[in-house]
């Protein structure tokens, strides 16, 4: 374990979203501040800033991360994946994302970065997933604009699409 | 390929956002990502612990002193630098950006704190040491107007600070002629949608120009520009306000922002550099703004057979401590329909604000309408009711009537179109009403609690600026008459015929982008794709009044036609300007498919980028006296929106859609929890501009409706300590919670709006909490229902209050029940108590004992100060405590007394030690009652019983080794307890 001293500025390093990148944090930096602030990405927004809302959400070496509740210290080393990664190198929407913009599964796109992560992790593991078990994933993530109705329709039409 | 003729129509078509791209991606801009330059400095506020209190002192020595801070201002130096805000009412009720000698609620800026980075901001507010002297609260708002309540602002002599009364047509008679009057008695409690981004402020004062540049998520109305500039002692135009395209959530909560721009403003010219502030969530529940909580007795004057004649409403909505622009405006929005969506000709009103020692009320969607309609469509289930009639029959009875619109409503609202009884029958029909209805009696004939309730509603949109000067009365109104709704949208067209669009409603994520891109392409005859439409806005630069803004559904019915407008003046420009090439008049030049043609012969064409480019490539050859240059500004306020009439009625908004809800709900007869089995909404929305986008604002304002109904309400404690402080005590509806509606749509187009368009947005909002608890009234027969309609409510109403316990059970007092942390119980010490009572006696024993204590000093006989850390779940922070002791019986027991002070909160509690021995062992017996309030109160309430056993367990545990000198293991043997840390902490005041 990494010795660190809490007022000093240590050097954090991660492949994020496929790019190497470092910035220096104090140990009780937030994940979410570091990347917003230290990196400079516009994908780890801050909603309650205690675990609730998941619009922090990341993936830390694939896992589901809340960035508020994470010292960016601990990442270090790590990869780090926000839905910056999604679309293809010439912007052209991953199908997931498609899904969300033919069903209206967004307003104010507070919140759809986090989810798009928790769903990205999820259907990895889980191709063909019920009803039931997406609201699951996505009960971890809190939505005042849409009533996620439109989340769950574009979620189910591209499971459909990618099973058929 | 189409012919010029053939036009596309895109307004009407679920065209997919052009805004998603870049949200979807991660790429957009809000606030908290907006550039800020090198030197920026980052703020952080000390806020009140007390509901109410007089402040003695604010010790800033060691904050400022702290490395990284710049400066901390207080009260005084705000009120020195800036004047109260200006406020609707003529009433002496100041307010500063920061608390100036008094606090008047849980959460209310005390002190700011500039510094290097967030961070060490956080850490100064934690050195301010602020001292008061708590004053008895108004809390509940119906006690708050009794003439013994404490008083939030003694100018103002009284806590009800208006009252306003008001009559239309023959209601003394309606009721006299009644054959039956129904009342109900409702408690509309405080909530809020609550965004998930905060509010955000970049404020920097730039001193050669004298000029303040703000960039944040304000949302407008743009009527507190003037109370934000006034405040600041500067001009509107030395005030820049910029708000970036992309915002996270308003719902009208970022109206309240402004007096935080005012105190960001503060700071930048205090330290001389820009001054970034980033609310968190604590912050924003307990102290950005709630919908007022209402109060309504309203009774209605019926026939026996169903038809209302007559309301009699009396309203009181409590606006917390302060009333900020544009308060009150929830009691006087929807004054024009207080007749909601039937046609009542008698009214009376009394409406009566009050103000409490709670946050400041403010907009919230629906503004208004949720408490109000809470009261009609109550009323009119319990007029069903008690008459023996269908709820639905009575609903139908009483509606407006079809054929007689324009309908001027009692109250002065002007209904512009719709067809209600239609409406109630298509979603009678397309819901499938009669299944439904079916399926409650299968329901109820298997023994579940199954209910079916009905809401009407009317939903205002484009609020008329005039409708709270209706406040005053009618000589008042006339020295200084208000009405109208000014909106503004510019369109430019570039030398290379690219279109971009500019317009004043600052949306946070309801796709005004699309919506104007759809408006354009069709009268431009281009596609949405070729139109940028860019909503960022700044009043140095973009068309602005004091409507701008997006607030009470004003963008499809008020927005949308300033771009109409604007697109028609481009039209008439290039068809001027293409007449001269086509060689037809001007009158007779279509646009479509990017081509500007002769509607009589579409083969005689130009592109229309050849015919905007003209206008600046070849302005010399224009026609004779044609300004150069494509770029019109097109603005409109309807004349239907005029000042109140002399009889104080008052066409309060432009539109009216009309919104007809059912829904079958199911209660859980073990938990109380209510289920929504079937939800149906119908709308008369007029034109809809974009099915896709207006059904998403359907289903978000129905969310937010299931949250009103079912889960989400402000908590205070009886001495005004806020609960409410993490979404996991401010319950927010998941996706397991809001279920799928039924959406059935009716186009009646607005006849007072070019596109027919009315607004959508808030109609849910309104109609749904009442539709649910109307179902639970079905169900349970239950008329007294109070929201949220939480299990343990509805429980009660289901199996009646609980029991007492059997005999001898001992009932636990619980914190959450009368805002006191209570306890008592007994532990054994292994040492004799004289060895026991001395140490607790001795400071320096006893410092070594209190878990997390620095240092505890005498200050007098038998009276104590210490500086304790002290942590509940999230919270963890530095207290000071006093402790006195008294009644003191030397060696056997005392009475102690005291509290916590800390920048996290206070608490205050009386205990009581008494000691005796036993085999060699001393005998601890203790009670405490402990007040807490401040950031634990808020967001610790849960953990705190639990908190507070473990400290006692690690007070005796240190006890015990004090004592014994052994070292404390953790769990020492002779310790078995669970008090006295809690006795400690009750003394010193604390949990955690």
């Amino acid at each position: 374990m990494p010795q660190l001293s809490k007022d000093a500025r240590h050097p954090v390093s991660c492949t994020l979203n496929g790019k190497e990148v470092s910035g220096y944090a104090e140990p009780r930096m937030l994940l979410s501040d570091f990347l917003t602030h230290e990196i400079g990405i516009t994908s780890c927004h801050v909603g309650c800033e205690h675990g609730v809302c998941g619009a922090c959400t990341v993936l830390v070496d694939g896992n589901i991360t809340r960035a508020c509740l994470t010292f960016a210290v601990q990442i270090d080393g790590c990869q780090i994946d926000t839905s910056e990664c999604l679309a293809n190198a010439d912007g052209e929407l991953s199908d997931l994302q498609k899904a969300f913009k033919k069903h209206h599964g967004l307003q104010c796109g507070y919140c759809t970065p986090g989810i798009l992560m928790s769903l990205t992790a999820y259907l990895k593991e889980n191709q063909d997933p019920s009803e039931q078990e997406l609201r699951e994933i996505l009960s971890g993530h809190l939505c005042r604009c849409t009533g996620y109705v439109g989340m769950v329709r574009a979620v189910l039409d591209y499971c459909k699409n990618k099973t058929t | 390929m189409a012919t010029a003729k053939e036009k596309i129509k895109y307004v009407g078509s679920p065209l997919e956002r052009v805004e998603d791209n870049i949200l979807l991606q991660g790429k957009a801009q809000y606030s908290d990502h907006l550039p800020t330059r090198a030197g920026t400095a980052h703020a952080a506020i000390l806020r009140s612990p007390h509901a109410h209190a007089k402040i003695n002192s604010i010790s800033i020595n060691k904050a400022k002193s702290h490395p990284g801070v710049l400066d901390v201002l207080t009260g005084d130096d705000v009120k020195e630098m800036s004047e109260a805000f200006l406020i609707v009412l003529r009433a002496p009720i100041n307010q500063w950006a920061l608390a100036v000698e008094r606090v008047r609620y849980v959460g209310e800026p005390v002190a700011i704190v500039i510094a290097r980075d967030r961070y060490i901001a956080e850490d100064a507010v934690g050195l301010i040491e602020a001292d008061y002297s708590p004053l008895p609260p108004a809390i509940d708002q119906e006690e708050a107007t009794k003439d013994d309540a404490p008083v939030v602002h003694e100018a103002a002599g009284s806590n009800v600070v208006s009252t306003r009364e008001f009559s239309y047509g023959e209601p003394e008679k309606a009721f006299a002629e009644a054959d039956k009057i129904v009342n109900v008695k409702i408690r509309y409690p405080r909530n809020s949608q609550t965004p998930l981004e905060g509010f955000v402020v970049n404020a920097e004062y730039i001193a050669g120009e004298d000029l303040y540049d703000v960039a944040s998520n304000y949302q407008g109305p743009f009527t507190s520009h003037p109370v934000m500039s006034m405040a600041l002692r500067v001009k509107n135009s030395q005030l820049r306000m910029r708000t970036p395209q992309w915002s996270g959530g308003g719902f009208g909560i970022k109206v309240q922002i402004f007096p935080y721009v005012v105190l960001m403003c503060l700071a930048s010219k205090r330290v001389g550099r820009p001054v970034k502030w980033v609310e968190d969530k604590l912050e924003h529940l307990a102290a950005a703004a709630a919908a007022p909580n209402r109060v309504i007795e309203l009774e209605a004057a019926c026939k026996s057979d169903g038809t209302v004649t007559a309301f009699k409403f009396d309203q009181l909505d409590d606006y917390g401590a302060f009333l900020r622009a544009p308060m009150p405006g929830p009691l006087y929005r929807m004054h024009g329909i207080l007749t909601g969506a039937y046609d009542i000709k008698n009214l009376t009103v009394r409406n009566r604000v009050v103000l409490t020692n709670k946050c400041p009320s403010a907009m919230v969607r629906g503004f208004g309408g949720p408490q109000m309609y809470y009261g009609i469509e109550r009323v009119m289930h319990k007029v069903a009711v008690e008459l023996g009639l269908d709820p639905l029959e009575v609903l139908k009875k009483n509606l407006v009537p079809a054929g007689v619109f324009p309908y001027r409503a009692a109250a002065g609202a002007l209904l512009d179109s719709g067809d209600y009884p239609k409406a109630v029958e298509l979603g009678v029909e397309k819901g499938h009403l009669a299944d439904l209805k079916k399926r409650r009696d299968q329901a109820r004939a298997e023994g579940k609690l199954y209910g079916i309730g009905y809401a009407a509603i009317v939903e205002p949109a484009q609020s008329n600026m005039g409708y709270l000067s209706n406040i005053l009365p009618h000589e008042e109104r006339q020295r200084n008459p208000k009405g109208g709704a000014a909106a503004n949208a510019t369109i430019t067209v570039d030398p290379l015929g690219t279109v971009s669009v500019t317009a004043d409603s600052i949306p946070q994520g309801q796709g005004h982008q699309t919506i104007l891109s759809q408006i354009v392409a069709d009268e431009l005859g281009l596609t949405p794709e070729n139109i940028k439409v860019n909503l960022d806005f700044d009043t140095a630069k973009d068309a602005w009044s004091i409507a701008t803004g997006n607030y009470s559904s004003r963008f499809s019915s008020a927005t949308t036609v300033a771009c109409y407008k604007a697109a028609q003046k481009i039209k008439d420009k290039l068809a001027r300007i293409a007449s001269q090439t086509l060689n037809v008049p001007p009158k007779q030049i279509g646009f479509a498919n990017g081509m500007v043609f002769d509607t009589a012969n579409s083969e005689n064409s130009i592109k229309f980028y050849r015919a905007a480019g003209a206008a600046h490539w070849t302005p010399g050859a224009l026609p004779e006296g044609m300004e150069p240059c494509v770029r019109e500004t097109g603005s409109w306020s309807p004349p239907e929106l005029e000042s109140p009439n002399e009889q104080d009625q008052i066409n309060t908004s432009l539109t009216y859609g009309f919104v007809f809800d059912y829904c079958g709900v199911e209660i859980d007869r073990d938990t109380g929890a209510v289920k929504i089995d079937k939800y149906v909404t119908t709308h008369d929305s007029g034109t809809i501009l974009n099915p896709l986008i207006a059904d998403g604002q359907v289903f978000g304002a129905f969310a937010w409706g299931v949250g009103c109904a079912l889960y989400e309400e402000f908590v205070y404690g009886e001495d005004g300590s806020f609960k409410t402080g993490t979404f996991a005590d401010y319950l927010v509806p998941t996706i397991h919670e809001v279920p799928e509606p039924k959406i059935i749509h009716m186009e009646s187009p607005s006849m007072v709006t070019p596109l027919g368009a009315k607004g959508i947005a808030e109609g849910n909002c309104m109609s749904t909490p009442v539709c649910i608890a109307n179902a639970v009234a079905d169900a349970t027969g239950e008329q007294d229902l109070t929201l949220p309609l939480i299990a343990s409510k509805v429980a009660r109403i289901v199996h009646g209050e609980e029991p007492p316990p059997p005999s001898g059970d001992k009932v636990e007092e619980s914190h959450a029940t009368d805002g006191r942390l209570r306890g008592d119980g007994e532990t054994a010490v292994p040492a004799p108590s004289d060895l026991v009572w001395e140490t607790l006696l001795n400071p320096e024993a006893l410092a070594a004992v209190i878990p997390g204590c620095h240092k505890l000093d005498e200050v007098e006989k038998n009276s104590y100060q210490a500086e304790v850390s002290l942590g509940v779940g999230p919270v963890r922070g530095k207290f000071r405590a006093k402790v006195a002791l008294s009644d003191i019986i030397e060696g056997k027991s005392t009475t102690l007394s005291g509290g916590l002070e800390g920048p996290l909160g206070t608490s205050s509690g009386v205990g009581h030690v008494v000691l005796s021995e036993e085999d060699g062992k001393t005998i601890v017996t203790y009670d405490y009652a402990i007040k807490l309030s401040g950031t634990v109160a808020s967001v610790g309430g849960r953990m705190l019983e639990g908190a507070a056993k473990a400290l006692v367990k690690q007070f005796f545990n240190r006890l015990t080794a004090q004592i014994t000198g052994q070292k404390d293991s953790g769990s020492s043997s002779g310790v078995t307890t669970n008090g006295l840390w809690a006795f400690i902490k009750r003394i010193l005041g604390f949990k955690s």
